[in-house]
């Protein structure tokens, strides 16, 4: 009798990375889809413009390092990459700051540190803090909702706008933006008024502006959809959403006037798609359990530092991107015991 | 000991540049290359003490003791650097304003005491006056690239501010290429310095890997040292 034999390994788990890399795409779209009905066909021309363009320079990039340019354009990381980059800036952003985004993103942040699995980066990240530094005034014009129901630009004349810079006659930069709500309660605090003045103005919902709570809570949707698929795992997204509002909490019983309540901090701006989106990558996030709950909680407490008293509106990037930095020590430091080896891993 | 005087000049310009291949002094490097003015400022000031300093080094190689020559080395820098302050300070006021502390701060660039302990200190006044001529115009050499590297990108122009270097003609000098607000910031960052000298020093490595990949002709096997060790 025989038996037949074979090497490891034995079972084979049923997803590649594109296979991952497709199942965080189709939970963005309930969250972009929201995100196009309240701020307009740009969000969706922003978006196929990103990926269009991460594409071909992620193929470009790999040809010139002489690898296989299909096998790797499929794994659908690049598409991810310039969604996620689109989502992060506004929607009627002229083509360029697209263009250049896009190619920090792929160019330098992946490719240049060896490509897939390599970068210690975020590379949409990346990618959004160049232009966020670089172009500050492109990157504060977040249309409102109203402004565009007047104005009513149409999918041509927003797809003209992007790629001229300019809007359609007779239209005002001023009349379509106004201030995201971070930034509106960074101004309105600094000039005097509380927070419960800024929250009882008409555009605020239940925490936030509307159209942003509304797209958090898609985006909420997505990310609880990836955790049920078991594509990321509970404690990068728990522990910094926890963090951020134990901290916002923390200082908002403190002084109410003067601080924003943790369910604004956590419905303004990218914590929600942050949380379950950006710093959850594979790649550049820590891999421990500990270490996951660390970065996280990192994250979180960056982002209500930079927000409260840093110099930008948002601060999810920036908190991403410094937290990246010390993923590899976080993971050094909290490697799990492995079985049959005492702890310090040695015999 | 037996290198050439070409072999100098061509190791303070290309095989040991001090800023792509030592990476030395790049405090001045990434702080002062905003634009090309600064950069060719800067670069001026540390070829004359590099020279100066390499030549008291060299001079004075007999009489310092080993066990306190550093201090001595840093003596002569500090010297010469104050030397220069004064003469920027009297001569070229606007642009000793523009690059501030750090024309002080030429003293702590590595690169020059490293050229004094490596080289000025075991070899002949003119060899030692040469490395210092052939490391400056290396390093000057890289500060101006990443300064015409930025100041293009970040702010459309060329030769910015050329006034305070050449004098009032020197207005004329500027290139404008694009109006300044369409100008990419980042490059006028710290950041910027950074990726310009990382991609600066991937061009060298590339060309370096093209030179090496040559073939070399087989056919004269005796010009190969007349181009190469001459």
């Amino acid at each position: 009798m025989r038996f037949r034999t074979c090497t490891s390994p034995h079972l084979i788990p049923g997803h590649s990375v594109g296979g991952v890399m497709r199942q965080v795409l189709y939970a963005l779209v309930p969250g972009t889809l929201a995100m196009t009905w309240f701020f307009g066909w740009g969000v969706l021309v922003n978006v196929s413009l990103a990926i269009l363009f991460s594409v071909l320079f992620e193929a470009l990039m790999v040809a010139a390092r002489g690898r296989p340019v299909l096998a790797t354009l499929g794994d659908s990381s690049a598409i991810l990459a310039g969604w996620l980059f689109a989502l992060a800036i506004p929607p009627l952003a002229p083509v360029w700051v697209l263009l250049i985004g896009t190619a920090f993103a792929i160019v330098v942040a992946k490719h240049l540190y060896g490509g897939l699995g390599y970068n210690p980066f975020n590379p949409a990240m990346v990618g959004y803090v160049v232009v966020l530094v670089s172009f500050p005034r492109e990157l504060s014009l977040w249309p409102s909702p109203e402004g565009l129901t007047n104005a009513s630009l149409s999918f041509l004349q927003t797809l003209q706008t992007t790629l001229t810079g300019r809007l359609p006659d007779g239209m005002e930069w001023d009349a379509i933006t106004r201030a995201s709500p971070l930034d509106m309660m960074r101004e309105s605090i600094v000039s005097g008024q509380t927070v419960t003045e800024v929250t009882r103005s008409p555009l605020f919902g239940s925490f936030s502006q509307t159209e942003w709570e509304w797209a958090g809570n898609l985006f909420l949707l997505g990310g609880l959809w990836l955790l049920y698929r078991r594509v990321i795992t509970w404690h990068i997204p728990v522990s910094m959403l926890l963090t951020l509002a134990t901290v916002a909490g923390v200082f908002w019983v403190i002084d109410p006037d003067y601080f924003a309540s943790p369910a604004f901090h956590v419905f303004s701006g990218a914590a929600i798609i942050g949380a379950f989106f950006i710093a959850t990558d594979p790649v550049s996030a820590a891999t421990t359990p500990t270490g996951r709950i660390l970065f996280g909680a990192g994250i979180g407490l960056l982002t209500y530092v930079i927000r409260t008293w840093g110099g930008y509106p948002d601060a999810v990037a920036f908190a991403v991107l410094l937290m990246n930095m010390v993923a590899p020590t976080l993971d050094h430091y909290t490697r799990p015991r492995i079985f049959g080896h005492s702890r310090d891993g040695h015999g | 000991m037996n290198s050439t005087y070409l072999d100098i000049i061509r190791e303070g310009l290309w095989t040991n540049n001090p800023g792509l291949v030592q990476l030395l002094g790049l405090c001045p490097l990434l702080a002062i290359s905003g634009t090309v003015v600064n950069a060719l400022g800067l670069g001026i000031a540390t070829i004359v003490t590099l020279v100066v300093s390499n030549s008291m080094v060299s001079l004075l190689r007999e009489y310092v003791r080993p066990e306190i020559r550093i201090p001595v080395y840093v003596l002569i820098i500090a010297s010469a650097v104050t030397a220069i302050e004064l003469v920027m300070n009297a001569w070229f006021h606007g642009l000793f304003l523009v690059l501030g502390i750090f024309i002080p701060l030429i003293v702590t660039n590595c690169a020059i005491i490293g050229r004094a302990e490596a080289f000025a200190s075991r070899n002949s006044v003119p060899r030692a006056a040469l490395d210092g001529l052939a490391m400056g115009v290396g390093f000057t050499g890289v500060l101006v690239a990443i300064g015409a590297l930025r100041e293009v990108i970040g702010q459309g122009s060329l030769l910015d501010n050329a006034h305070l270097l050449f004098g009032e003609w020197g207005r004329e000098l500027r290139i404008e290429i694009f109006p300044q607000e369409h100008g990419f910031l980042l490059a006028l960052l710290p950041p910027g310095a950074f990726l310009a000298m990382g991609l600066l020093i991937a061009v060298k490595n590339l060309i370096d890997a093209r030179l090496e990949a040559k073939p070399i002709p087989s056919g004269a096997p005796e010009s190969q040292p007349a181009t190469s060790h001459s």
